[in-house]
């Protein structure tokens, strides 16, 4: 299968990239609104609702705020790499979303609804994501501040760890569609079903790293106000903690433009395709989804996320690609892949109505 | 913690998504208080309009806090302000002073001070914190700010509680009530 994608103009291009800079700062800026207001009201609370009509406002309030607090630089602290680490984080998290498709070739007025069609869309992914972990590290570093460093060290460790099984989890879609492109995977998936149809185990182990890779909820451990103060961003104020935010937060919108673009189709749609519409409304769901179990589970302790990444997710991930493997390199029936996932969902059912009492083990652990 | 338990509590926040927030969005809203609030004093009168208070000072005596000056003065027999045969001719009470405990109400012979329901008080100068006889008489709505604010924009003046029914001691007292259950 080669499809084959026509080429933007370079000021289209650069044109698209300014869009997607403005469109992910504007959407991290209303992120947090939604986000405080959806939490509030998971806890029965109403939420942030006095600036503008609806709190419509609060972001705005919330960046003039934060650009004319006191910008402090600690003593102890490197001071160029103080600086450059909150810039690091806003720029690798920037650089993810415009290889996302959000509808077919010639959609975006005549031009392609992408910033650019990389052949090595995924590796590229993985490449940013990665340089991400400079940032969080750097401040720590810079901070010249225990409890910066800690939450770093933290922080680096676990995003290392889960990019492992994010990592593992993609290789199986990538082998069945036999390409990098993020453009050839939501194709396949066009022409094929849906990959987490294929993959199912894979689809979990990515929707869970991704959680991690955001430093969401359940391993939300940089920022674990109890034991850290404020993780890596500690010695941060004013402008350089709001970016430190903005960085999470794009990384949050990625990841959920990324799960349904590699698993859940990306923008197309068995009946009714509409370009964009689809694709917002799973980013949509995912933004939902996360925000949801934000307010429902806790945080991990920290050797526990490192088991769980080390001990499930990975085996797991690397499970199903050996799988995906076998099936591909004998050119099996993929649809062996299908009972396989559907198995595998059974699975997942079963321990949902398989409950056992929790068993308490003596001496800690 | 197991699968199921997860799933649960999934479920049972996203049923508290859908319920109604519990927060009161007081300043827009009312404020629900209970009939035996202890607010602002109100100074009762009888049915035929004298006052209830006859300057006995008992009040001030009872008050922990000394928050109560009364200065009595003799009845008029042809015209008298009170039932008695004296009246309070000054009657303050330092609200900064007040801790809004009630005994003066315990101490009072003739039931003539009875504590309301306004709580909105809060005034930049001292002065305006103690309140005369013209500020608690039955008939006076609201506090000092309040009244001062309505009196400024024309408006009437707009206080931020409903009580379920006013409570029989604060005779001829008018107050918001919702909920009319005794």
């Amino acid at each position: 299968m080669n499809w084959s994608y026509p080429v933007d103009p370079y000021w289209m291009v650069a044109l698209k990239a300014l869009l997607v800079v403005v469109g992910l700062l504007t959407a991290f800026a209303f992120m947090t609104l939604i986000e405080r207001r959806l939490l509030a009201r998971f806890q029965v609370r109403m939420g942030p609702n006095r600036v503008g009509p609806l709190g419509l406002l609060q972001p705005l309030a919330d960046a003039i705020k934060s650009i004319f607090k006191e910008d402090i630089v600690v003593a102890q602290a490197d001071r160029l790499l103080f600086v450059l680490a909150p810039l690091i984080s806003v720029v690798f998290a920037l650089l993810a979303f415009g290889l996302i498709p959000f509808g077919p070739p010639g959609s975006f007025f005549g031009y392609q609804p992408w910033v650019i069609n990389l052949d090595l869309g995924v590796l590229y992914l993985f490449a940013v994501s990665e340089l991400a972990v400079y940032g969080i590290f750097l401040s720590g570093w810079a901070s010249g501040s225990k409890y910066s460093l800690l939450g770093s060290l933290r922080s680096s460790a676990s995003l290392i760890s889960y990019e492992l099984g994010l990592g593992i989890a993609l290789l199986a879609p990538v082998l069945l569609v036999g390409s990098l492109n993020l453009n050839d995977i939501v194709n396949w998936q066009k022409e094929n079903g849906w990959l987490f149809l294929y993959a199912f185990p894979a689809f979990l182990v990515y929707l869970i790293a991704s959680m991690a890779e955001a430093a969401r909820t359940p391993f939300d451990l940089p920022e674990a106000e109890q034991e850290l103060v404020g993780g890596y961003h500690t010695e941060y104020s004013s402008i350089k903690w709001a970016l430190f935010q903005m960085a999470e937060y794009i990384h949050f919108i990625t990841a959920s433009a990324l799960i349904p673009t590699l698993f859940l189709g990306g923008w197309t749609m068995p009946v009714l395709e509409v370009p964009y519409l689809w694709m917002f409304l799973k980013i949509a769901f995912f933004l939902f989804f996360f925000i949801w179990i934000r307010a429902t589970w806790f945080r991990l302790r920290y050797d526990q996320i490192m088991r769980f990444g080390w001990g499930f997710l990975f085996p797991v991930a690397l499970l199903w690609f050996l799988v995906t493997a076998l099936v591909v390199a004998l050119d099996l029936p993929r649809t062996y892949l299908l009972y396989l996932s559907a198995l595998s969902f059974l699975a997942l059912l079963g321990g949902l109505f398989y409950s056992p009492k929790p068993v308490r083990k003596g001496g800690g652990a | 913690m197991t699968l199921k338990a997860l799933a649960q509590s999934l479920g049972i926040t996203l049923k508290y998504l859908f319920s109604k927030p519990v927060t009161v969005p007081y300043p827009d809203a009312p404020v629900a208080l209970k009939p035996r609030f202890h607010g602002r004093h109100v100074l009762t009168r009888h049915p035929n309009g004298l006052e209830k208070c006859i300057g006995c000072s008992l009040c001030a005596a009872a008050c922990p806090a000394y928050a109560i000056y009364v200065e009595p003065a003799e009845n008029d027999p042809e015209n008298p302000v009170s039932a008695g045969e004296r009246y309070a001719k000054v009657y303050e009470i330092n609200m900064l002073r007040c801790i809004f405990c009630g005994l003066c109400e315990e101490a009072c012979p003739t039931g003539a001070i009875v504590l309301g329901y306004d709580f909105e008080m809060a005034d930049y100068q001292y002065s305006d914190l103690i309140y005369g006889k013209e500020d608690m008489l039955v008939d006076v709505v609201g506090t000092k700010p309040q009244r001062r604010e309505a009196k400024m924009t024309g408006k009437p003046v707009k206080v931020g509680y409903v009580v379920p029914y006013v409570r029989p001691e604060l005779e001829g007292f008018k107050a918001p009530t919702e909920g009319g259950k005794r």
